[in-house]
C-alpha cells in the first residue's frame, strides 16, 4: 500500500529504528565479537583451572579496543555511550565471563564513575591510561561487615589531614583487587553522617599503606582476581577526592543504578552462551537412536531458555537506553531506579534457569569442572549477589512501587 | 501510582500519549461494567458503537476504509490499555480488530474490503474468527473437519468450530475450512461468513470461567453457502493466511496479558497500602514487597519483550511471516507474557487474602481470566513447540 492513509513508510521506519543498531555499533560489535571468541574464548580453560589471569591481558586489551568505550576519543576512548558499553561487555562475557567481570569491574566501576564524576585533572592523569590498559581499574565498596548495607555499615574511615586524607580500614570480595593500579575507593569522611557522610577516593596502589591482603578463591568467574584490600594509615593527597567531601552517596548510587543494567548484559551473554552449547548439544548427543533434540521434554527446555533470554535482552536493553545520557549524579531513585534494579534482578535469575536448564541437557558431562558449560553454571549464581542481592533489588523496586 | 510514563526505549512520545489518552476514554467508558459483565456474561451493545465512534476500531485498517491508520505498535498499546480497564472488552476487541478486520484487510479482495471494512470500523458489524474445532485444538490445521466444497459460484460449507469469542453475536466470522482434504494443511481455505447465511447457526453459547461479558460460542456449518467472491487469500493458500494471522495475534494477545498483569498490580498496590495487619499496613512487610517487586519485574520484562516484539511486525508484509525470527519471537513474546501474567495474578490473589478469592472482587475477576492466555492462540506447549522448531531449523 503506498497510499497516505496509514502508517508511512519512513514511520515505519522511525519505529523500527528504536531497536535497531547504528552502523558505528554494529561495526564496533562485529570486531568486539571477532576478538572475543578468537582471543578471548581460547583463555577459558586455563584462566579457570588456575585462577590465572594474563599478564598483559589489559594491555592487549587496551590494543583491541575493549577498553574506555565510553570515553572520549581524545582521551585514548571510543567515545560511545553506555548503552554501546553494555553490548560490549554482553559480548566478552558470552565469550569469557571471568574476562567480563574484570573489564565490568575496570570499564563501568572505575573508568565510568571517574569520567562522569572526576575532575579535569583526574581524568586528564589517569583516563589515558586506563583506556590503554597500561592502568587497571577497580572499585571499592563492599567490606566484611558492610555487604547489602553498604553505606550504613560502612567502617572504612578518610581522616583529612593537611593536604592529605588518610584512609584506614578493608574493602573485601573486590573484583580486580589484586590486580589494581588504581581503586575507587568509599570511605567515611563524616561518621556522624551515616551515609551522607562518604566520600570517594582514587587511591593508587603503591601508595603506601595500601595491601592486598588476600586473593580469594571463587566458585566461578575463576581468573578475574578478587580480593580483600587493607587500608592501613594510608595518605593519598586530598586532591584524589572525587567530588565534594560526603557527597559519595549520589556518585554510588547514580553509579549503581548504571551498574545494574550493565550487569544484566553480562548475564544476558552468558544465558546466550548457555543456549548455544544446549542447543549445540542437544543436537549432537543420541540416545534411543536419535539426537536428545528430537524429544519434547527437551524442546521444551530449549524454547523456555530462549524465551528467557530474549525477555532479558529486550529489558536490559530498556533499562540501558533509560541510562544513556543520565546527568551526572542522576539516578539512585524514580523510575530509572526502579527499571535497572527490575532488569537486573530478572536478568539474574533468568541466567540461573537458563544455565541450570543447559547444564541438565548435558547430562553427566554438564557436571565436569572442565567443560564450558559447566564453568558458566558456576559463575552464574554471583549475579544474583553481585551489585545488590536479588532481595536488595527487590527493596528498590518494592520502594518506589510504594512511593506516594 | 501510574506505570504509563515507564521509560522506555521502544515507543515514541506519539505512542506513548496515544496510549495515555484511550486508557482514561477506556477506564471511564467501560471499568464500571467489569461487575455487571461478569455476573451476566453478556456484552452491553453500546460497546462496539462507542469504540467505532471514538476511532478505536480497525486500528491498523488505512482510513480510506474507514480505519484508524496506526502503526502497529499503537494497535498494540491501545488493546493493552483496554484490557487494563476491561478484559473482556479487550479480549472481544482483539477478536474483532486483530483475528478479523485486520485479517481482512491484509489478505481480502479490494471489493472484500470496500464492502465490510466500513461497517466492521465503525462498529455497526461484529467481527469474528473461527479456526478452532472440537477435535482441532493445537492440531487446528492437521485435524480440521470443517470443509467448503465448490458449487458453481459458491462454496457450500459443513463443520463445526468451537469456542469462538464473539460467536454468538458477530455478523462477520472468517472462517477457515478444508477445500481440498486430501493436501492436509494445505489445503485449506479462509472464507467470510456472514452470520445471516442460512445454514449458519449458533450451536451454543458458553460459559466461561473468566472474561465473562466477552461472549463465546460454537458454531455450526450445515450446508451454509457462502459466494465464491467471499473467499479471502487464494484457494488452497488458507494456511499462509492463518500463519501470518496468528504471528501478529500473538504479538497483540501478549499485550492483553500484560493489560490484566498491570491492572493487578495496581490494585495489589492500593490494597497492601490500605490493608492493615498486626498495626502496619501490609505493604510495610518484605514478604508483601518482594512480592510486589517480582510482580513488577515480571510484567516490564514482559511489556519489553512484547514492545521489541510488536516492532518487528511494523510492515509486515501480507502472507508473511509464519516462519523465521518473527515466528520465534511472537511465540516467545506470548509465552513469556501469559506466564508473567498467571504469575502476577496468583500473587496479586495472595496479596488480596481471604477477599481475592470472592467472584465480585475485581481481583478475583482478573484471576479467573488470566488462565486462558496460557491456553488461546496457541497454548504454551504449541508455542515452545514453534520455537524449539526454528532454533533447530538450521542445527
Amino acid at each position: 500500500m503506498t497510499d497516505q492513509t496509514g502508517p508511512s513508510t519512513a514511520d515505519i521506519a522511525e519505529i523500527k529504528a528504536n531497536y535497531a543498531l547504528t552502523d558505528d555499533q554494529r561495526a564496533i560489535l562485529d570486531h568486539v565479537e571477532r576478538v572475543a571468541r578468537e582471543v578471548l574464548h581460547p583463555l577459558q580453560e586455563k584462566m579457570d583451572a588456575e585462577e590465572y589471569w594474563p599478564e598483559d591481558l589489559f594491555a592487549k586489551m587496551g590494543e583491541l579496543g575493549l577498553l574506555g568505550i565510553t570515553a572520549p576519543i581524545e582521551m585514548g576512548g571510543s567515545g560511545q555511550d553506555e548503552f554501546t558499553q553494555a553490548l560490549v561487555s554482553e559480548i566478552v562475557s558470552k565469550w569469557n565471563p571471568a574476562v567480563g567481570l574484570s573489564l565490568g569491574a575496570h570499564d563501568n566501576l572505575c573508568l565510568n564513575n571517574l569520567l562522569r564524576n572526576g575532575s579535569d585533572a583526574q581524568k586528564a592523569k589517569y583516563v589515558p591510561g586506563l583506556c590503554s590498559g597500561e592502568i587497571i581499574g577497580a572499585l571499592g565498596l563492599t567490606e566484611p561487615g558492610a555487604g547489602s548495607d553498604a553505606l550504613g555499615a560502612m567502617a572504612t574511615t578518610a581522616t583529612r589531614d593537611g593536604d592529605e586524607y588518610v584512609l584506614n580500614g578493608s574493602k573485601l570480595f573486590i573484583t580486580n583487587g589484586p590486580i589494581a593500579d588504581l581503586v575507587l575507593v568509599y570511605a567515611k569522611t563524616d561518621k556522624s553522617k551515616g551515609a551522607k557522610g562518604i566520600s570517594a577516593f582514587l587511591v593508587e596502589t603503591t601508595t603506601p599503606g595500601f595491601k592486598v591482603a588476600q586473593k580469594l578463591d571463587k566458585m566461578g568467574f575463576r581468573g578475574s582476581p578478587t580480593g580483600e584490600l587493607l587500608f592501613t594509615d594510608c595518605r593519598i593527597p586530598a586532591e584524589n577526592i572525587i567530588g565534594e567531601e560526603n557527597t559519595g552517596v549520589s556518585i554510588v548510587m547514580s553509579g549503581l543504578d548504571l551498574e545494574r543494567a550493565m550487569v544484566a548484559s553480562m548475564c544476558v551473554g552468558m544465558a546466550e552462551r548457555a543456549l548455544e552449547l544446549a542447543l549445540e548439544y542437544a543436537q549432537l548427543r543420541e540416545q534411543f537412536g536419535k539426537p536428545i533434540a528430537r524429544f519434547q521434554m527437551i524442546q521444551s527446555r530449549l524454547a523456555e531458555i530462549y524465551v528467557d533470554v530474549e525477555a532479558a535482552r529486550s529489558m536490559s536493553y530498556r533499562a540501558l537506553a533509560a541510562c544513556v545520557g543520565l546527568p551526572k549524579g542522576g539516578g539512585g531513585r524514580g523510575e530509572i531506579h526502579k527499571l535497572t534494579a527490575a532488569s537486573v534482578h530478572y536478568a539474574a535469575e533468568a541466567f540461573n534457569r537458563a544455565v541450570t536448564s543447559a547444564n541438565h541437557i548435558h547430562g553427566g558431562s554438564g557436571y565436569m569442572q572442565d567443560t564450558e558449560i559447566n564453568r558458566l553454571y558456576r559463575a552464574n549464581k554471583l549475579l544474583e549477589i553481585g551489585a545488590g542481592t536479588s532481595e536488595v533489588r527487590k527493596i528498590i523496586i518494592s520502594q518506589e512501587l510504594l512511593r506516594g | 501510582m501510574d506505570m504509563t510514563n515507564t521509560p522506555s526505549h521502544f515507543v515514541t512520545p506519539d505512542q506513548q500519549a496515544l496510549a495515555d489518552q484511550a486508557y482514561k476514554f477506556f477506564f471511564s467508558e467501560f471499568h464500571h461494567l467489569n461487575a455487571e459483565m461478569d455476573d451476566s456474561d453478556d456484552l452491553p451493545a453500546s460497546v462496539f458503537p462507542t469504540l467505532g465512534k471514538m476511532g478505536y476500531l480497525g486500528l491498523n485498517v488505512p482510513t480510506q476504509y474507514g480505519g484508524a491508520g496506526l502503526d502497529f505498535t499503537s494497535a498494540c498499546m491501545i488493546t493493552e490499555e483496554l484490557t487494563r480497564a476491561n478484559a473482556a472488552i479487550g479480549l472481544t476487541f482483539l477478536a474483532h480488530d486483530n483475528l478479523c478486520v485486520n485479517n481482512i484487510y491484509r489478505n481480502a479482495s479490494e471489493e472484500m474490503r470496500q464492502k465490510y471494512l466500513p461497517g466492521l470500523c465503525d462498529g455497526s458489524l461484529i467481527g469474528a474468527l473461527g479456526l478452532t474445532e472440537p477435535g482441532a485444538g493445537s492440531d487446528a490445521l492437521g485435524a480440521m473437519k470443517t470443509t467448503a466444497r465448490k458449487d458453481g459460484d459458491d462454496y457450500i460449507l459443513n463443520g463445526s468450530k468451537i469456542f469462538i469469542t464473539n460467536g454468538p453475536i458477530a455478523d462477520i466470522v472468517l472462517v477457515y475450512a478444508k477445500t481440498s482434504p486430501e493436501k492436509g494443511a494445505h489445503g485449506i481455505t479462509a472464507f467470510i461468513v456472514e452470520t445471516t447465511t442460512p445454514g449458519f447457526k449458533v450451536a451454543q453459547k458458553l460459559n466461561k470461567m473468566g472474561f465473562r461479558g466477552s461472549p463465546t460460542g460454537e458454531l455450526v456449518f450445515e450446508d451454509c453457502r457462502v459466494p465464491a467472491k467471499n473467499m479471502v487469500g487464494r484457494l488452497d493458500g488458507g494456511v499462509a493466511v492463518t500463519m501470518s494471522g496468528l504471528d501478529l495475534e500473538r504479538a497483540v494477545a501478549s499485550f492483553c496479558a500484560t493489560g490484566v498483569a498491570r491492572r493487578a498490580l495496581e490494585i495489589s498496590i492500593d490494597y497492601a497500602q490500605t490493608r492493615q495487619q498486626f498495626g502496619n499496613p501490609i505493604a510495610s512487610f518484605q514478604m508483601v514487597q518482594a512480592m510486589l517487586a517480582d510482580m513488577y519485574t515480571e510484567i516490564e520484562v514482559a511489556r519489553s519483550l512484547a514492545f521489541r516484539t510488536a516492532a518487528m511486525c511494523e510492515g509486515l508484509e501480507e502472507g508473511k511471516g509464519g516462519r523465521g525470527d518473527i515466528h520465534k519471537m511472537t511465540a516467545a513474546a506470548i509465552f513469556q507474557a501469559a506466564k508473567a501474567n498467571s504469575f502476577v495474578l496468583d500473587k496479586a490473589v495472595q496479596i488480596h487474602g481471604g477477599s481475592g478469592y470472592m467472584r465480585d472482587t475485581e481481583v478475583n475477576r482478573l484471576y479467573r481470566t488470566g488462565r486462558v492466555l496460557e491456553v488461546g492462540a496457541g497454548t504454551q506447549e504449541v508455542r515452545k513447540i514453534i520455537i524449539a522448531g526454528e532454533l533447530l531449523k538450521n542445527g
